[in-house]
């Protein structure tokens, strides 16, 4: 009875501030997605050579992002039944967009207007703590061109 | 010195050519976190969110990982590398390698 207890305190608990922490980090991530939209990402490995004057510098962004107690529990019941996990599409995709952004910021950071050939790579942490962490991190690095010091001719 | 080489992953330095191909650099890290992460990162598995330790642990690996292979490139003579990418494997439990590698050439 006390053990029933316990599970449903942790899955109310996870369920509450699971979303709520979601909720503030997507609030969070579109308001900062709109003060960097300067920075555009060009997914293409040959840079044009219009760019030739421009100064080359790799930035990387990456974050790790845990899941809470509601949403393993849920995913488990889903395995069961199998389906879409709804609840793990928007975990990977606030990682892969928090990633993205330190990336865009760190790209402004150093004044390029440009990240090309973005590259993203996603990985599931869980071996930990006897494989009760489930958490996925997100890692984003691209070639940043920062614009040649004005005044400065062309090639 | 190796503060000037420049790392890309695009295929080219744009803006310059490359005069000589010297080979594969790498760079790698094997890293382990402490028990008081471990148990952060298990209070943060029931609320949710992000694991900020996790997110340092694996930057300041992936930098020393980068710091080695900018060494090698710069043992050999290179000015830049190029196609540099990124990798990360577990290897026990609790651990994690963070490989980095490129080519490296000499442009200008």
């Amino acid at each position: 009875m006390l053990e029933l207890l316990g599970f449903l305190t942790l899955l109310l608990v996870g369920y509450l501030s699971g979303s709520w922490v979601e909720h503030r980090h997507f609030a969070s991530i579109r308001r900062r997605e709109m003060r960097l939209r300067q920075v555009r990402l060009i997914g293409i490995k040959r840079v044009p050579p219009e760019y030739s004057a421009w100064q080359p510098q790799l930035v990387a962004g990456s974050v790790v992002v845990s899941v809470d107690y509601f949403k393993r529990i849920a995913a488990g019941l889903r395995n069961f039944f199998g389906g879409r996990v709804a609840a793990y599409e928007t975990l990977i995709e606030r990682a892969r967009r928090e990633a993205m952004l330190r990336m865009r910021q760190q790209a402004a950071d150093c004044g390029a207007d440009l990240v090309f050939n973005p590259r993203l790579e996603t990985a599931a942490i869980s071996s930990g703590a006897g494989g009760q962490i489930g958490a996925v991190e997100v890692h984003v690095c691209g070639t940043a061109l920062r614009a040649p010091p004005a005044g400065t001719a062309p090639g | 010195m190796s503060s000037k080489l420049i790392i890309t992953n695009v295929e080219t330095v744009p803006g310059k050519t490359i005069v000589k191909h010297l080979g594969m650099v790498s760079g790698n890290t094997v890293r382990s976190k402490h028990v008081g992460r471990d148990l952060m990162a298990g209070f943060k598995n029931v609320f949710g969110g992000e694991l900020r330790g996790y997110t340092e642990l694996l930057n300041e690996s992936r930098e020393e990982a980068t710091a080695r292979m900018r060494q090698q490139a710069a043992a050999i003579g290179a000015n830049a590398v190029v196609n540099v990418r990124f990798s990360t494997s577990s290897v026990t439990v609790g651990a994690a390698e963070l490989f980095v590698y490129g080519t490296a050439v000499v442009v200008q």
